[in-house]
């Protein structure tokens, strides 16, 4: 078990260079710290001493991948590869545009992110398998051919419609919540129940339909069959047996977001005005702060890479089957 | 000759992508067990309906696709000067409806403007609701408005209703000659669905269709029929506009990054080794870094470099039309990993079975049973993935370009749309005919491609079987 714990997490290693070599790629070589310097100050016409002034303050001004000019391992610390590339292994993410160190910023908005993304991810896992089994303890009937059209239609439905008809009808019509906002502990209750409402809603039809596929590939199997007839109820069938056995594939699907949800929602959160990382997230992207940008893509993959352990590791845990060699 | 074609890159790659589909429709009818599928969808009225609103949209998107420019009215005969504006064959199919501009919002088929201003009333400056310019123009007051719009919309519905019943005559005096039964038994085959296809869903979506566009048609000749927006053009002009760039990005996406997907998949699935390794490296690395932030850089990036490249360019729209390949080239790039992921578990099962054994021991070369073996038997799964990707593009176009990392914004979009209207709903009374009409056809064209994919699917998969 330590073992192969050990062996996928060396393993996750070279992917992180990878996606580190390609941000920088991305970031430096083909959009070179000139570029950024001129999309910063703007103007068509900026003076190149404007753009060595941008460059030095925010520490682009040194070569990139080797400095000639300096002596011993400073050749290669002193180059921008190693102080803003390199640099991200230690969660070292420098200073935005804006002056403020990222790190802090994402500890800061993790939380707020959390508030919003744990509760989505649990209520919804939940409603979806119950309208999923719901479908399934009523198959080849109406009421299921019919959900499964309704699921069709909600999925047909552009997130952003739930979120501005949620605060649109919810909100500002009938004022029941607030429209966007956050407060911290017990006071920050009505902000988060919109933007969870309207998450959850918008799953809806993705979710269930999907898990729908797997219930029913599931109560087409051998053991659902002698289960039957060992004359156990259907509601026994539906519960005890196919359930128990189609949250393997659920379960192995849920858990390797679980770590992305500190990334929270960009579109919800910037709705709803929350201040998380998906909110700060955009903000960069709207302001072109590719330091943040970058910090966030490598955050972002590593939590995608710990998803993707603690899937493999969720796997032995609901399937005895599997061993972890 | 007086216009001047101009052929835009999505324009080029659109109707190569036309020929090819004509093409492999051609070569697939030509063969049983290719056909036999297809047949399948065919036989299934919900996907038939939806294909035939499919059809309606594609229609106009490819109209939308033959661009053009006219020639000024003063140039010189024999160095003649053209517009920089570019138009389309759609532009000039619905006339005036792109040219009647009003100052500012009006709401569907209203005769007045959204806001107050001082209106000249007998020698007096009134604040007041002044008249659309040519929203209800032929009106002369406010009682004639309802009448006028029910016998617009009674004679559209009626026009509308008379083509669909003389194509339903010329379609069943058809089928019933090819079929050779009589008119009257064909009929009746029609009316108890027995004809061996969805007759009576096509005929019903299609009567539907006629009479919604005849009533579209004969009001939007006199009103704005979703009104106006901020600077006075007709909303329902924009939205039809917006029809063309989500088909584009839900089409070309896929096709750009296709070849890599197919090539790759495959190539890892067959030759295992450090192959398979190598190319898994490369699409864990790509899938482990959040879409949408490898989107919103390569864009930021284009767009930097068109920026700083004015003269590449020799028009508006040529630029956002480079930025729209743009698009869905990074939009592609992202998602080809999943397919190749697909393609790669399905040719590593192939790779093992007698068949591809047996080829080997005959010497057919790695090309050969990769394009005779392999790639025939995988096809259908690129093309369940072409046809599933599609909804969920047109979607994320939609959130792309509220995040400002989407389509020029001087193009028309159902997300630029909806980007543009969010804040007046704050308004009072509130803008909401902008977000209605995107969000409106927006969700017609994903749930037509919805269902249709799901026809699509359950017809090409023989494993999956839909809820028994």
């Amino acid at each position: 078990m330590f073992a192969y714990l050990l062996r996928r997490v060396l393993y996750a290693i070279p992917i992180l260079i990878g996606v580190n070599l390609l941000t920088f790629a991305l970031f430096f070589v083909v959009n070179t710290p000139d570029d950024m310097a001129r999309l910063q100050l703007g103007a068509k016409h900026v003076t190149p001493e404007a753009i060595e002034r941008w460059k030095s303050e925010h520490g682009y001004d040194k070569p990139l991948l080797i400095n000639q000019a300096a002596e011993g391992r400073a050749q290669f610390t002193d180059t921008i590869f190693f102080q803003h590339s390199a640099a991200m292994f230690v969660f070292e993410f420098g200073k935005g545009d804006d002056g403020r160190d990222i790190g802090t910023e994402i500890r800061n908005r993790m939380g707020p992110s959390l508030a919003i993304a744990l509760p989505v991810f649990v209520i919804g896992l939940l409603v979806n398998i119950t309208f999923a089994l719901l479908m399934v303890f009523f198959r080849a009937t109406y009421l299921d051919l019919w959900g499964v059209v309704l699921c069709v239609v909600l999925m047909s439905i552009s997130g952003l419609f739930y979120i501005i008809a949620g605060q649109y009808f919810i909100a500002s019509l009938w004022k029941l919540l607030p429209i966007s906002g956050f407060a911290g502990g017990i006071n920050g209750l009505p902000f988060i129940l919109l933007p969870v409402l309207v998450s959850v809603v918008a799953g809806i039809g993705g979710g269930s339909r999907w898990y729908r596929t797997i219930f029913i590939e599931e109560i087409g199997k051998d053991y659902v069959r002698t289960a039957r007839a060992k004359g156990l109820s259907e509601l026994r069938v539906l519960f005890r047996h196919v359930l128990k056995n189609g949250m393997i594939p659920i379960l192995t699907g849920a858990v390797v977001v679980i770590p992305t949800l500190f990334m929270g929602s960009l579109i919800t959160e910037s709705f709803f005005g929350i201040p998380g990382l998906g909110s700060y997230t955009i903000d960069a992207i709207q302001a072109q702060d590719f330091a943040v940008v970058r910090a966030m893509v490598f955050l972002g993959s590593v939590l995608y890479i710990v998803g993707l352990i603690l899937t493999d590791l969720s796997y032995s845990w609901v399937d005895p089957r599997v061993r972890l060699q | 000759m007086d216009i001047q074609p101009v052929i835009l890159w999505t324009d080029g790659l659109i109707f190569a992508l036309l020929a090819g589909v004509l093409v492999l429709a051609w070569g697939i009818s030509r063969q049983e067990h290719l056909r036999a599928p297809w047949a399948a969808v065919g036989r299934r009225p919900m996907a038939m309906g939806a294909a035939l609103v499919l059809g309606v949209f594609v229609v106009i998107g490819l109209l939308d696709s033959l661009h053009y420019r006219e020639k000024l009215a003063d140039s010189p005969v024999d160095k003649p000067q053209y517009s920089v504006e570019v138009l389309s064959a759609f532009d000039a199919l619905v006339g005036t409806l792109r040219t009647r501009h009003e100052k500012t919002y009006s709401a569907p088929l209203a005769m007045h403007l959204y806001a107050k201003e001082f209106v000249d009333h007998d020698g007096q400056a009134v604040r007041a609701y002044p008249r659309l310019q040519f929203g209800g123009a032929h009106l002369r007051d406010a009682a004639e408005r309802r009448p006028d719009l029910v016998r617009r919309s009674a004679i559209g519905m009626a026009q509308g209703l008379a083509a669909s019943l003389l194509l339903f005559g010329v379609l069943a005096a058809w089928r019933a000659r090819r079929t050779q039964v009589s008119l009257g038994e064909w009929l009746t085959r029609w009316g108890e669905g027995r004809l061996g296809w969805p007759g009576r869903t096509l005929v019903c979506m299609a009567t539907l269709l006629l009479m919604l566009a005849g009533v579209l048609a004969h009001l939007a000749a006199g009103y704005h029929v979703f009104g106006t927006d901020k600077v006075g053009q007709d909303v329902l002009y924009i939205t039809l506009k917006s029809i063309r760039t989500g088909l584009v990005i839900g089409t070309l996406t896929t096709l750009v990054t296709l070849p890599l997907a197919i090539s790759l998949g495959i190539a890892a699935g067959y030759f295992r080794g450090w192959v398979d390794d190598a190319i898994q490296y490369v699409y864990t690395v790509l899938n482990s870094i959040p879409g949408v932030l490898l989107i919103a850089a390569a864009v930021l990036i284009v767009q930097g470099y068109i920026e700083s490249n004015p003269e590449l360019f020799d028009n508006a729209a040529a630029r956002a039309d480079v930025r729209l390949l743009a698009l869905c080239l990074i939009m592609g790039m992202t998602s080809w990993t999943g397919l190749a992921r697909l393609l790669r578990g399905e040719a590593l099962k192939l790779s093992t079975l007698d068949y591809v054994d047996a080829a080997r021991a005959f010497g057919v070369s790695h090309g050969r049973i990769l394009s005779r073996h392999i790639f025939p038997n995988v096809f259908h799964l690129v093309l369940i993935a072409i046809v599933l990707d599609f909804s969920g593009l047109v979607l994320a176009e939609a959130v792309l370009s509220y995040v400002g990392v989407g389509v020029d914004p001087s193009m028309h979009s159902w997300g630029n749309m909806i980007n543009g209207a969010r804040l007046e709903l704050a308004r009072e009374p509130t803008v909401w005919w902008q977000l209605g009409a995107a969000f409106t056809f927006m969700f017609t064209l994903v749930l037509a491609a919805n269902l249709f994919a799901d026809g699509v699917r359950d017809a090409f998969d023989p494993r999956r079987e839909s809820g028994r």
